[in-house]
This record gives C-alpha cells, sequence and structure tokens, in this order.
C-alpha cells in the first residue's frame, strides 16, 4: 500500500524507509514517525475498538494523553499491550496489532454491545450483575473479562531487561518545549548542574509542531540549535524519551527512560527501560498543555482528532487523516490548524466557529456561530452535519475533523503531594495551584502562559529565580504573542451519545444518569461513571466531564472541584517497577565459604532467610531424602558429622561494660560468666515473649562473641544498637557484625574429639579437663591459622564449633572430610541438624514462634528477677504466668510408625474435637533414626505436669487423627551425659 | 605457616576481572581488614593511636586518609583499617596492640568482599548501582550506602576509580549487579 | 524522602529502617513503684498523630546510628533529625 496520505516536508527522513506491520498487514514509513503518523499516512483511519461498546476507534491525539489508538506492540515474549500508537518510535520490523476486536478490526462480533447501550450504561455493572451472587465468579466475571478490557498479555516471560538508577542535579526541567529550552539554556550557561527530560524522542514539544518562526528561524530549527547547544553543555544532561512520572517527598522525582523501546533488536544486556529516581535541588515543570475536545453526538468516529493533533501530523509527521478535513473549534488556535493544513494542500471544507465574530478567512469557508451536531461513517468519518446560526443545517464531506475546545495546562505533577489546581477564569482551565510539591516551580504554558514568547521568557526567569541568578539572561528570539480567549464550550446542547472519555466510552448521557442517580460528588462521579479511570487517566476527558457535572448541579467548576491526579503520569510497565529484582537476583543470596564444596558433594540446598544452606547430601543409590537425613544423624551420633554453621548471627561484644549489656539484651546473666567459658542466653522482646537465642562466648573480660539465629542476625543486631544508642547510650560497649568474617563448623558426635585433634595445633589442648564443656577460646588450626573454638552442642552429643577467617573456610572443610576418613565423617545438613535437635529437646525458630515465653520453652526460671533486662518486667504479667500454661514437651505416637504432623492441635483422649478443648499444638515433627519413631515438640497445657499422658493429636483439616503420648522433650540423653564426655 | 589454601569469596582460587568498554572490575581480596571503634571516653586518645597507625590524621566524616595502612570513617568513633593482605594478614592483632584500651578492634578482612572499578565511564556504571551522588565524590571521599539490598562501602579513590566494599557471603550477587550495571551503561 | 543525617547530611530514606515512635527511648525503671504499669504503657500506647511525630529511624545501610526524626505525617515535612543517642543523654538516660 502507498502512503495515499503523506504530505509534504515533516520531520521524517525520507531517504530511508522502514517497514511495519498492523494486524498482519505490510505498510511503510520513515524514521521520524511514530505508528500513529505512519498509520495515517497510510491511509489507515480505524486503529482500535472501544472498551465496553466496541466501536471502532481511530486516533484522537498526537501524544501520550491519547485514549483510543491503544495497540498490541511486538509478538511473542516481547507483545506489549496498550501501547500508544501516538508515543510509538517507528522502526524497521515493527509488528503492532489492534486490540479489544474479534474476528478482526473491521468486523468485531462484540460490536452488537453498541446496540445494547441502553442496558451498559453507568452503572451497569452494579445494577445488572447483582443477583444471583454464585453467578459473579462463575458467569458474570469471566464473560465481562471476556468482552471488555483492552490488550492481552503474552502469558509468557518478558525477556527483556528493565534498570534501575539514580540522578542528581540541582535543576530537574520536565518538558522541553520553548519554556523548558529556555530554563535549560538559562541555567546551563549559567553553571548549574540541569537534567532536561522530555517524553518525546525529539525535544522542542510544540515547537516541532508549529509553522512560526522564533527570530530568524522555523520554530523546530531554533530547538534544534537550542539541543545543539545544551548538548554541549557538560554540566547539562537531556534526557529524550524520558517520562517523569511523579513528584515525590523532597525533590525526588521518579522518571521512566525508554532506551530501547524505538529498537528492533535490543543489544545483549541494554535495558528496555531504566526507572530513574532523580534527586533534585529545584524542579522546573515545563510540561506544556494539552487541547481538549467537545463533545457532540458521534464525535468518536475515527477522522474526529484534536485538531492540535492534525496539525502536529501535518507539521511535524508529514501526514494527514484524510485529504478533506473540517475544524470545529471555540478558539483562535483551531483557526491556525486550518491555515497549517490548507498551506499544506489538505482540502479545507470549512472552519465551524461557535462564536459569532469568528475570524474571517478569504482561502476556505468558516461558518460563524456554527456547531458540529452529529457525524457519519460507519468505520471512519465520511460526513459531518452542522447546525449553522440561523438553524439550518448542512452536511460537510470530510474524512477528518479537527477538534478545539481550548487548552489545558497538565498541571498533573503539581498536584502529587495532595495540591489542588486553580482555576483561571480567563483561559477557563485549572491552573497550578499556590500549594505545589515543594522546590517545584511552573513556566510556560503549564502554568497557564499561553503564547510562545511568554513561555520563553517564563522559561528563563523562572529557571533565574530559582537559581537565584544574577546578572544578564539569555536573549529571547521574537516569537508569536497572541492573546489567548476562551469561551469555554464543552459540549454541543441536545447530545446524549457524545464521548466525553473516550477510553472508557463515558458519554454526556453517562454522566446526566450519574447525576440523576445522586452521585453528585467528583470522585463518585469518576467511580460511577469510570471517567477518567482509564490508562489515559482522563487527559482528555476529566475537564468535559467536570464541567457538565458543575452545569447540572448548578454549581462552577472550581467549586465542583477536581478528582487527584496521582502517579504515574502515563503507564508504566511492572517490569520497570521490578527493575533487575527478578528470579534468581529478586533477593541477594547469600553463600557460605563451603558452598563451592558442598555442591561438588551433590548437596540439596535450602533458602534460610537469603542463605543458601546445605539440606542434605545425598549419596549414590539414596532415593529419599529421609534416607540420606536419617544416615547423616546414625553417623553423626555413632561417631562424627561436619555442619556448616557460618549463617548463625555473630555479633562482637566489646568495651567495659560489654558484660553489663549482655545482662540488659539477655533475660538470664552474664555478669559472672568466666573468661574462656560460653553460655546459652534466651533474649525476650520489651512486651515478654521470647526474640532469638543463642550463645555468648568471653573471649576476654570485656570481649565476648555473642551468637543469633541465623534468620534474626539482622533484627538482633539493630536491637542490641538501639539498646546501646537509645537506652542506655553511656554504656561502654562497641558492637559489630562478625557474621561474615568467620567460616564455623559444627563437629559433633563421640569422635569429634580425636577429628579435632587431628586440625588443632599440638600446643592447644582440647581434652575435656582442658576444654571442658561450654569452654571457649583462641586457638590455631593446620600449623598456625587463627581460629576460634567453642565447645557447645546443638547435637546433643560432644560436639564443638570451629570457625577459622571464611577465604579458609572451604580448605578447613576439605581437611575436615580428609582427616575424618577414619572415623568415617559425614557431613550433615540442615535437615539432620533439625532433627538431632528435636531429638535433644533444643527449642529453635518454630518453637520460639513470637507467641511463646521462657515459661512456656520451660525456662521460666532463667528470667534474672536480680537485675534488668528487656522484657523480663513485662514477663512477669499474670495473663503470661497462669497456673495452665502451655509448656513444652515431647510427643511420640502410641501406636509405632504413626507420624505425627506439626500444625496439629493436641485433644483429649477422648470428648469433643473443637477449639473449646484445644489444648496445645505440636510445632516441630521429624522422624527420630535414633529411636526409630515419629517425634515431636510442641506447647501443651501445664505440659510439664502431664507426661505419660495419651492424647489425640488431630488436624481437623487434612482430616488427621494419631493417638500420642506426651514424653519429655529429651528424647536423647536426657541427663546430657555424651555433650560433657 | 599453615597450610589451608584460600578462596576467594567469588569462590575462584584467583580473583575475578570482568571489562565492559573501558571499564574493568576487579575482585580485591588482597586487603585485610578490622574494625575500630573508640571506647566511651577514650575518643580523643583513639583518633592519636589509630592516626599513628596510618600515619594520618584520623578521617573526619566520610574520609579516608593513610597508607599503606589505611583507614575510613565508617561511624561515630568508628573507623574500618585497611591494609595489604599479603603483609598485613594480622592487621587486627596490630591495630588492637597499637590501639591498646582506647578502642575496641575485631577482625573484619573476610566479613568483606572488595570491587575495584576503574575506567573514564566508571559513572555511568555508578548511578545505575546506588543512590549516593558518586560525580561529586572527590578522592578520599568514603559512603556507606545500599547496593541491590546490600550494605556496601564506597571508596572514591580518585574521579575515575572506585571500590566496593560488599558483605562477603553476598559477593555473586553483587557481582552480578556490578557486571550487569556495566553491560547496561557501557 | 531524604532524611538530614546529623552527620551524613541529606540520605535517601531507602538507607533506613524505621522503629516508631520516638518515646521508646523512654524505658520506665524497672524498680520504680508502678514499674508493671508503666511498661505496660510503654510498650502498647503510642500516639498517632496525624501532624508532627517524633520516631526513631535507624541508618542500617549506612552508618548505623539510630536517629530521632521530627515529620509531618500529613506532609512529610522533616523539620528535625537529631542522633537518638544525644536524644537519650539530654533526656538523663546513662547507663
Amino acid at each position: 500500500m502507498t502512503q495515499i496520505n503523506r504530505l509534504s516536508g515533516g520531520q521524517i527522513d525520507r531517504a530511508t524507509t522502514l517497514n511495519f506491520r498492523f494486524d498482519n498487514r505490510s505498510y511503510t514509513a520513515h524514521p521520524g514517525d511514530t505508528l500513529a503518523s505512519a498509520l495515517l499516512a497510510n491511509g489507515v483511519r480505524l486503529m482500535g475498538r472501544s472498551f465496553k461498546y466496541h466501536r471502532p476507534r481511530g486516533v484522537l491525539t498526537a501524544g501520550s494523553e491519547e485514549p483510543n489508538a491503544i495497540v498490541e506492540l511486538r509478538t511473542g515474549n516481547r507483545q506489549e499491550p496498550n501501547t500508544r500508537a501516538t508515543t510509538t518510535e517507528m522502526f524497521d520490523g515493527l509488528e503492532a496489532h489492534s486490540q479489544n476486536r474479534w474476528p478482526s478490526l473491521k468486523f468485531d462480533a462484540l460490536a452488537i454491545n453498541d446496540q445494547f447501550s441502553k442496558f451498559l450504561s453507568a452503572g451497569f455493572y452494579y445494577k445488572t450483575f447483582m443477583w444471583p451472587a454464585a453467578f459473579w465468579e462463575k458467569l458474570y466475571e469471566p464473560m465481562i473479562r471476556r468482552a471488555a478490557g483492552l490488550g492481552s498479555l503474552s502469558m509468557q516471560e518478558d525477556p527483556d531487561e528493565y534498570d534501575k538508577g539514580f540522578r542528581h542535579c540541582d535543576l530537574l526541567i520536565i518538558g522541553a518545549g520553548p519554556s523548558g529550552l529556555m530554563a535549560a539554556l538559562t541555567a546551563g550557561r549559567a553553571g548549574a548542574d540541569v537534567i532536561l527530560a522530555d517524553e518525546d524522542f525529539t525535544l522542542g514539544g510544540r515547537l516541532n509542531s508549529e509553522t512560526f518562526s522564533l527570530g530568524d528561524e522555523t520554530a523546530a530549527n531554533w530547538a534544534g540549535q537550542m539541543v545543539a547547544e545544551l548538548s554541549a553543555l557538560p554540566n547539562v544532561r537531556l534526557m529524550p524519551r524520558t517520562t517523569v512520572i511523579g513528584a515525590f517527598d523532597h525533590g525526588i522525582y521518579g522518571a521512566v527512560e525508554r532506551t530501547g523501546d524505538h529498537l528492533a533488536t535490543l543489544p545483549a544486556g541494554k535495558p528496555r527501560q531504566i526507572l530513574w529516581r532523580i534527586y533534585s535541588k529545584r524542579a522546573l515543570l515545563c510540561a506544556g498543555a494539552t487541547e481538549r475536545p467537545i463533545a457532540f453526538e458521534n464525535n468518536d468516529r475515527p477522522g474526529v482528532m484534536l485538531a492540535s493533533a492534525l496539525r502536529t501530523y501535518a507539521n511535524r509527521f508529514a501526514s494527514s487523516a484524510a485529504q478533506r478535513a473540517a475544524i470545529f473549534t471555540n478558539n483562535d488556535d483551531g483557526h491556525r490548524t486550518a491555515a497549517d493544513l490548507h498551506a499544506k494542500g489538505v482540502k479545507i471544507v470549512a472552519v465551524v466557529d461557535i462564536r459569532p465574530d469568528a475570524p474571517i478567512n478569504y482561502e476556505y469557508e468558516v461558518l460563524a456561530g456554527a456547531q458540529i451536531v452529529d457525524t457519519k461513517g460507519r468505520l471512519g468519518l465520511t460526513f459531518a452535519e452542522v447546525k449553522l446560526s440561523d438553524g439550518s443545517t448542512r452536511t460537510l464531506d470530510c474524512g477528518a475533523l479537527g477538534v478545539s475546545g481550548g487548552w489545558n495546562p497538565n498541571v498533573h505533577l503539581t498536584c502529587h503531594q495532595r495540591g489542588r489546581p486553580a482555576w483561571n477564569s480567563d483561559l477557563a482551565a485549572f491552573v497550578p495551584g499556590a500549594d505545589l510539591p515543594p522546590g517545584l516551580s511552573v513556566a510556560g504554558a503549564a502554568s497557564g502562559l499561553m503564547s510562545t514568547h511568554a513561555a520563553l521568557q517564563s522559561g528563563t526567569e523562572e529557571a533565574a529565580q530559582v537559581l537565584e541568578l544574577k546578572g544578564s539572561l539569555p536573549d529571547l528570539p521574537d516569537a508569536e504573542d497572541a492573546p489567548v480567549s476562551q469561551t469555554p464550550f464543552w459540549y454541543v446542547q441536545g447530545c446524549a451519545r457524545a464521548w466525553l472519555d473516550q477510553q472508557n466510552d463515558v458519554t454526556v448521557k453517562d454522566v446526566k444518569l450519574s447525576h440523576q442517580e445522586g452521585f453528585r460528588s467528583v470522585e463518585h462521579l469518576k467511580r460511577y461513571t469510570t471517567l477518567g479511570m482509564a490508562t489515559d487517566q482522563g487527559k482528555t476527558s476529566n475537564m468535559g466531564g467536570l464541567a457538565l457535572m458543575a452545569e447540572l448541579a448548578g454549581k462552577s467548576i472550581p467549586d465542583t472541584g477536581t478528582t487527584i491526579f496521582r502517579p504515574p503520569y502515563t503507564p508504566v510497565p511492572i517490569g520497570t517497577f521490578a527493575g533487575r529484582m527478578k528470579g534468581q537476583a529478586f533477593h541477594p543470596t547469600r553463600l557460605t565459604p563451603s558452598h563451592y564444596w558442598a555442591k561438588e558433594r551433590g548437596a540439596v540446598f535450602v533458602e534460610v532467610g537469603n542463605w543458601l544452606r546445605a539440606q542434605w547430601f545425598p549419596l549414590p543409590g539414596e532415593t529419599h531424602w529421609r534416607e540420606s537425613v536419617d544416615r547423616e544423624v546414625r553417623q553423626t551420633r555413632a561417631s562424627v558429622g561436619v555442619c556448616d554453621c557460618t549463617t548463625l548471627g555473630k555479633i562482637d561484644v566489646q568495651g567495659t561494660d560489654a558484660a553489663d549489656f549482655l545482662n540488659r539484651i539477655y533475660c538470664n546473666g552474664f555478669a559472672k560468666l568466666a573468661v574462656g567459658k560460653t553460655r546459652y542466653g534466651l533474649m525476650l522482646r520489651e512486651d515478654g515473649i521470647t526474640m532469638d537465642d543463642g550463645t555468648a562466648g568471653r573471649l576476654a573480660e570485656d570481649h565476648f562473641v555473642v551468637t543469633t539465629t541465623t534468620a534474626n542476625a539482622v533484627k538482633v543486631y539493630q536491637h542490641m544498637e538501639f539498646v546501646r544508642q537509645c537506652l542506655f547510650p553511656d554504656m561502654d560497649v562497641q558492637l559489630i557484625s562478625t557474621t561474615e568474617a568467620w567460616a564455623q563448623y559444627a563437629v559433633a558426635g563421640p569422635n569429634s574429639r580425636k577429628l579435632l585433634r587431628k586440625i588443632v595445633d599440638p600446643e592447644f589442648d582440647i581434652s575435656n579437663e582442658g576444654f571442658p564443656f561450654m569452654a571457649c577460646g583462641n586457638i590455631t588450626v593446620c600449623g598456625g591459622l587463627r581460629a576460634r573454638l567453642f565447645r557447645i552442642s546443638f547435637s546433643g552429643e560432644l560436639a564443638f564449633e570451629i570457625a577459622v577467617p571464611s577465604r579458609y573456610g572451604d580448605a578447613l572443610m576439605r581437611r575436615l572430610m580428609s582427616e575424618g576418613e577414619e572415623f568415617d565423617v559425614v557431613p550433615y545438613g540442615t535437615e539432620a541438624l533439625g532433627v538431632m535437635r528435636i531429638e535433644k529437646g533444643h527449642a529453635a525458630g518454630n518453637e520460639l514462634n513470637g507467641t511463646t515465653t521462657a515459661l512456656n520453652l520451660g525456662m521460666g526460671r532463667m528470667v534474672s528477677k536480680k537485675k534488668d533486662s528487656i522484657g523480663s518486667t513485662l514477663s512477669e504479667r499474670e495473663g503470661l504466668n497462669e497456673d495452665d500454661a502451655l509448656k513444652m514437651v515431647g510427643i511420640k505416637p502410641v501406636n509405632t510408625g504413626d507420624q505425627i504432623t506439626a500444625g496439629g492441635h493436641l485433644m483429649g483422649a477422648s470428648g469433643p474435637v473443637d477449639a473449646a478443648h484445644d489444648q496445645g499444638y505440636v510445632t516441630s515433627a521429624a522422624f527420630s533414626p535414633s529411636l526409630d519413631s515419629h517425634i515431636g515438640l510442641g506447647f501443651l497445657k501445664s505440659g510439664d505436669t502431664r507426661l505419660g499422658e495419651k492424647m489425640r493429636l488431630v488436624s481437623p483439616l487434612t482430616d488427621l487423627t494419631v493417638e500420642v503420648e506426651i514424653v519429655s522433650a529429651h528424647f536423647v540423653d536426657p541427663e546430657g551425659e555424651r555433650l560433657r564426655a | 605457616m599453615h597450610d589451608l589454601f584460600a578462596i576467594t569469596a567469588l569462590g575462584g582460587s584467583s580473583p575475578q576481572t570482568d571489562r565492559v568498554g573501558n571499564v574493568t572490575c576487579t575482585e580485591s581480596p588482597g586487603v585485610a581488614l578490622a574494625s575500630v571503634a573508640a571506647r566511651s571516653g577514650q575518643e580523643p586518645k583513639a583518633r592519636t593511636a589509630l592516626g599513628a597507625l596510618i600515619g594520618a590524621d584520623a578521617p573526619s566524616v566520610g574520609r579516608f586518609a593513610g597508607n599503606p595502612v589505611m583507614a575510613f570513617w565508617t561511624g561515630p568513633d568508628q573507623w574500618m583499617v585497611a591494609a595489604p593482605f599479603d603483609t598485613h594478614e594480622e592487621l587486627a592483632h596490630l591495630a588492637n596492640t597499637q590501639l591498646g584500651d582506647t578502642a575496641s578492634v575485631c577482625e573484619q578482612t573476610d566479613a568483606w568482599v572488595r570491587f575495584d572499578l576503574d575506567g573514564d565511564d566508571v559513572l555511568a556504571v555508578m548511578e545505575l548501582l546506588c543512590v549516593l551522588d558518586c560525580r561529586k565524590m572527590q578522592a578520599g571521599e568514603a559512603a556507606r550506602t545500599a547496593i541491590h539490598h546490600l550494605g556496601c562501602f564506597v571508596i572514591c579513590r580518585s574521579s575515575g576509580a572506585f571500590s566496593l566494599y560488599g558483605p562477603r557471603s553476598s559477593a555473586g550477587s553483587l557481582h552480578h549487579a556490578i557486571v550487569a550495571a556495566m553491560k547496561s551503561a557501557l | 524522602m531524604i532524611i538530614n543525617h546529623p552527620l551524613l547530611g541529606s540520605r535517601d530514606s531507602s538507607e533506613f529502617v524505621y522503629l516508631g515512635d520516638a518515646s521508646l527511648i523512654d524505658r520506665p525503671d524497672w524498680q520504680a513503684e508502678h514499674a508493671a504499669e508503666a511498661f505496660y504503657d510503654y510498650a502498647y500506647l503510642r500516639d498517632n498523630p496525624a501532624g508532627e511525630h517524633r520516631e526513631l529511624w535507624f541508618h542500617e545501610g549506612g552508618d548505623r546510628s539510630w536517629l530521632v526524626v521530627t515529620r509531618n505525617t500529613v506532609t512529610h515535612e522533616i523539620s528535625k533529625v537529631e542522633l537518638a543517642r544525644d536524644v537519650a543523654r539530654a533526656q538523663g538516660r546513662s547507663k
């Protein structure tokens, strides 16, 4: 197909031809085109179907405010729904599809909705689909979802990358039209650190769309020269294709830069978009203005457009919606469009101006005091019907109709922090109010200054003012300075199916109905009719709806109020918000120093917080994880096993008050702990509930090493800093995390000492006498490497924990394995660790679950009453100390082979199974290879006095009932003889 | 002398280097680290002793100083001391001896992974990584910030040279973030 | 948001962790006569003002200082930032 509606001139590169496809048909375009301008040039006006009624729709605007020309871009896993053809930069091979139509754009089966519009008016969801309730999920919702809506998702993972970044500047200028360019020049020449961002791929704003001159240059050339000068300034960063989407607190702006959307294929590693967080000392909004339509009957046919858009397509993109055009206007700007189109050879059928005193033109007809009252054309405009000033009607034969209802300043960003715009009756529009986001100023059309001269002047003056520049400012070129008079005219009297919001299919009739049904606050109107709630956020529709509503209520527009503008200014793909934080990179991964060794051994890993820990180490032939875990437990209890416990939090506590400090954070006492000894410590929250547990080893009088659970390490450190800085600021105590510095391994089992004897340098005595249970100290290993040794046991066996600097962790683990061969050493993972601690009756995260107290854990007597510690006072509350308080117990099945299930509840041996008879619950469960039985830990009312009692373990949700016996939590070695061996 | 073999934070037997455009990212395991926190009431003495250790005034807020033993400010009356690993593996011991009871010293060598970023376009990489205004950072400045949710120190050696210290266990994630930013920006 | 750290200057709030009301500094005396009641108030009762609020922020991704930030909860305007340690000392807290 040839470009039948291609005009002369424009900012397109005719030397290069680009091929693209729309709805599987091939077309040609040129660099500089948008998808919309190229389609128009190719004679395609029909670009989509409307949301609700499936009405044929074409392009309304030439910018990001577009409600209608919404397409699916690209194919396969790169398909992106709901993109605006008006901002889609053309490239060779671009492929797009229209949306919301079936089977084709020209014949859409659901266009039948349009015939049933009576039933689909405002609020139809609420009225129609109320009953019966069960039908909603199964019938109505799927039906509506299929019929309504816009584009579709590919349902495949997006293969592209998105980035996030941070930029800082003295002055952020939002919009590179006349005011933005002048502001950037003023600030740039003064040496300020400037960022100039614009959503368009060519900077210049409206200057690229106009034919008038600035000084001796055409507007577009002048803009080009300005951009060239600004690019040469090292302190000015130009960001084309960048939409500033939100004004956030304290001068922070969000901006989306489309770095790859205009490329057919992205180079490897390059992002498609970057979400920038821009930190500005000051910001200047130069966002310009958006033309507003006039509502009249059937004003939504393809070919009916904003007059300024028609002008942009002609002047900048050298394309037109048709060869015959009419203009409908209430202001002089509409006449400018007519003149420009006429100059480009487009036949102006007539300019229909509502004003009786409309300017006269001798080259084409001006119908003063006339109004468009209806249009015709099934898939695109063919005729427009005019009601003349004398009341007679006339039909205009035209394929394009430019509508101009005046201009609205783009105030959106000024309202992002609760600011309300102010009504300017000269412009009959809202302008920025007094309560702007701190640090933000406004210049040019966005501030209500509509002439080019005023925009240039305010750009330079605002920049000078916010930067407090002294001295002379750049000269302004001569530019048009036409006075603006806007007589508000929102809709043609008597119209009904006249579209206000084309994207959400809201008509004048809908707004009237909403008013009639009592939805009279502007926020109610919005939600009842969905006016302004589509992806364009009502940029071309809100004012019309508001004006109509004001009229119906007999109030002024400012008294009616506006809805709140919220970020983002234009839609942003979710992928852009995610950035690199997806898949494996969703959060940082923490690896222990012997991770690579564990991987070599075929370990299965589990995520614990951000850590990856070896869960078990399967051997060839093992088919079930239980086989591996049971073996690891048996071998450890029989001889020796090694477990990587690097992930436990380690906090170094030093200072003359270090012992006192530990006395405050742990409920049990630490002041009397001897140097070279370790003690279990229980940490409470201030409300008396347990927070965390661990050990503290005293390396010197004023030096402790505290361990925390893996999951709570960060929280506990914060808490300790809070206690140190906020509660006891004069304590001499210093904290630093050393979790990462040391690779630490538990060496457990009856042969653990024998194995360590081969590793620990001979001058250190690690015999039971020389290094008894709970001893700790600095040692050296393998011929002089500094290391730490703790004689602590989580497994209940004779056990040690040995730590070396992380870089040597891998080598130490390999050494332990090779030296341990003679003892049949086994590496064990977190599962075996868990089994052994349950067998030993040690509480862990499942028991320290944020609801339990020291008393519940059987450690009530540990809470010292002789000293102040966090949580000690509130732990004495009556409610936490009732006679039948939960106590930790062990649970065993009565019938061997029955399984214990964590989460199950404990009920009496007989009687009802309900919440009223709930006696406790199971927190941890495992198969114990040592007992050859399933076992569990849990909490039971007065559990400590009920050992031997038979109960039922139930889980009504999974229909489980198991007969169990309550036993001591210490299944293995209750006297603790092994760990003291 | 012990006979255990060290691996780098990225798990290799030798440090990894990546180059994109004119920017190089080098894993730098050759640094020993120790934290120094002044004891309560001993702050002036600790500063003096630290100054003697690094051969320069103890660095003030956001600064580093000293060579070959250098220190950077990490918090109120807290510093990190860094020195070449080969000659100062037992830096914590040395610092402890010199600072005596004026400060608490803790070995931090293997708590961190260090990546050195060098090259003309390094700022384009930095602005994708961290919120600091690296364009304004001068040689001698040091700051802690979050990079991809990891608490990292950013050291500005010169306008085209930065060192990042991140938590060693997350070296792989930090390295991935740096290299991805390099490929994106360069 | 940007928090103007008393030592480090402007820092992005994403480097910080929020705790809550700065009244958490005023931990009661455990040996006072009505300690149980005082601790109950301390642990559970907070004001929730629409307006100025003194609150605790931890510079997790920074120098590990706890700060008392005076912030307007309606406008997010931050009028004062202090080191919590200084505030605690000024309120008579010691060891």
